[in-house]
């Protein structure tokens, strides 16, 4: 472990981190609340970078197993959330934007 | 554990630092995501947040088994990149819950990692391992029950007598096994295995019975249950990048939820234990007098043609029939000729709120002239046109005025205040919920029957015909 956050402090941070999901989303328009829900998906694909870790410390098969399938599936949430996000998002333009050449 | 800057191991401070860089960009990335002028920008930000943290991960002291992680990472962002590529904008639901369900595995996996490897562990520290890796398996086999129910692969609903008390039972099983592992009672992967497949069935079974119509309230729930999960692991692993980012989604997740499940009509509690997503509307039959009088394509196109404003009402309806694009031709048309165009979204007119406005994108109507149901509701009396196509629930009076009506109090596109509504319809069927919709009946309405990208290509052929 590099730093330890334990007790009080950790509170502080869940406490904090919790208001601010809160204000940052309270006031989106409906029109993104699916983009904005795949977004928050794909930030909790941070997952893993703790199962990265816990893949690098795994000693038995069965941890190593575990760990892989772990890995595995945050990269997954990572990736996919990034991609469907991105797609979604790039299709929201003004009247004024030109259209996308070619789009789909 | 503290190391020092001057001499000693730079890597656990870089590692630190770029957390804190990931936190900040996941922020601010969210936050650029809830405008639509931003929001573009705003993933590209997050994204750049993930990938300076797995990075910098790689430089934790005493890391191993790199030949396990890095096919690990290239397989799981290869397939999910590849899948995510290709799905088509109306699957787009299913698909976040199946990367959602893989979020929470992962979080379940970092706990049952730690807690086979059955090192001893602080009270507290153990009692988040396993309550992470409670939410997060829950959150895992969930997803992809509800993944399995939107993609059609499962298409029964699984109710039957006491099953509120079933799931009771295996819920009060997994947290009474979970305690003991937290406390330290039990060890062993005898004990760990039960605790996750009873987290697992009930993921299972509490999902099952819920109707296809609240899954997106309940894909949203489990978002932040994986979010919390990620929390929880994070503390487990001291992890601040994971504790930061898995509690705003958490507590945003909870809040998306309310706000779903408000724009639905529906309250969580609601949506989780009853099942008015399917059988909604089995009792419905209301006092609906009146008849529909059907109209010519040609006939609407004159009309919309020497209109002064339209208002197009769209429903999922229209993205199966994939109408978007004919729609947006044709109100392109309309535009040409000075006709002011709108189009009035229901919070519900998608699989999910905000998946029309997706769709609607996808075909390239610009979103200054999409309105939600608070903008656009007092405009439909200056309307004197609102095109109905593929929508129906949502522009039901009934749920104005019906008291007994399942929909009664669900907010409304005001459609019927329009001087003329023309309803795009296949058949005189019933909606969704198979409820008798009171708009059809109206004076001032006229069905236009026919699928709705032929109805639209007829309707342009109609405009483009006066010259």
């Amino acid at each position: 472990m590099i730093v330890t956050i334990t007790g009080i402090v950790a509170l502080y941070i869940f406490m904090l981190a919790a208001f601010t999901g809160y204000e940052v989303i309270a006031k989106v328009p409906v029109i993104l609340h699916t983009p904005l829900m795949s977004g928050s998906n794909f930030v909790h694909g941070i997952v893993l970078v703790g199962a990265m870790v816990a893949l690098g410390n795994a000693h038995t098969t069965l941890e190593k197993v575990i760990g892989f399938i772990g890995v595995f599936m945050a990269a997954g949430n990572a990736a996919g959330g990034y991609v469907v996000t991105e797609r979604m998002l790039e299709m929201f333009k003004a009247s004024g934007a030109k259209p996308k050449p070619g789009g789909h | 554990m503290e190391s020092s800057m001057l001499g000693g191991d730079a890597r656990p401070w870089l590692i630190q630092a770029s957390y804190l860089l990931t936190a900040f960009l996941f922020i601010m990335g969210l936050k650029r995501m809830s405008s639509p002028v931003t929001a573009r920008s705003g993933i590209v930000w997050a994204g750049a947040g993930m990938l300076v943290a797995t990075l910098f991960t790689f430089l934790y002291p005493g890391m191993t088994n790199f030949g396990w992680m890095l096919p690990a990472i290239i397989l799981g962002t290869a397939l999910a990149w590849w899948t995510g590529r290709r799905v088509a904008m109306t699957d787009m639901p299913q698909m976040i819950a199946l990367y959602n369900g893989f979020g929470g595995g992962a979080a379940a996996a970092i706990a049952a990692v730690e807690l086979y490897r059955g090192e001893a562990m602080s009270l507290t520290m153990a009692t988040l391992a396993v309550v992470g890796g409670l939410i997060g398996a829950v959150s895992f086999s969930g997803s992809l029950i509800a993944f399995g129910k939107l993609q059609g692969l499962i298409r029964r609903s699984f109710r039957f007598g006491g099953q509120q008390l079933v799931n009771l039972v295996v819920i009060a099983a997994a947290v009474a096994v979970g305690a003991l592992l937290a406390s330290g009672h039990a060890t062993g992967a005898l004990h760990v295995s039960a605790f996750f497949v009873l987290a697992l069935l009930f993921g299972v079974l509490m999902t099952l019975p819920i109707g296809g119509a609240d899954m997106p309230v309940v894909i949203s729930l489990y978002n932040a249950f994986t979010g919390l999960a990620v929390a929880f692991e994070g503390f487990v692993m001291q992890n601040a990048a994971m504790i930061i980012a898995g509690t705003v989604v958490g507590s945003a997740g909870t809040l998306l939820t309310q706000l779903m499940a408000k724009a639905m009509n529906r309250s969580i509690g609601n949506v989780l234990f009853s099942g008015f997503g399917e059988t909604g509307g089995a009792a419905a039959g209301g006092a609906v007098t009146g008849s529909m009088k059907p109209i010519e394509a040609s006939d609407v196109g004159v009309m919309m043609a020497f209109a002064q404003k339209v208002i197009v009402v769209p429903g999922y309806g229209m993205a199966v029939a994939q109408a978007q694009h004919k729609v947006w031709e044709l109100c392109q048309l309309l535009i040409e000729r000075g006709v002011t165009v709108k189009f009035a979204i229901h919070p519900v007119a998608g699989r999910m709120p905000g998946h029309m406005n997706v769709l609607l994108a996808e075909a390239g109507v610009p979103y200054d002239l999409i309105a939600d149901l608070d903008e656009i509701n007092a405009e439909f009396e200056t309307a004197d046109v609102a095109l109905i196509i593929g929508a129906n629930d949502v522009v039901n009076p009934v749920a104005r005025t019906d008291k007994s009506s399942p929909i009664y109090g669900m907010p409304i596109l005001n459609a019927d205040k329009a001087k003329n509504v023309i309803v795009v319809k296949r058949g005189q069927g019933a909606g969704f919920s198979g409820i008798e919709n009171a708009l059809f009946y109206l004076d001032n309405t006229r069905m236009l029957y026919g699928d709705g990208q032929a109805a639209a290509a007829q309707l342009i052929q109609a405009v483009k015909a006066l010259g």
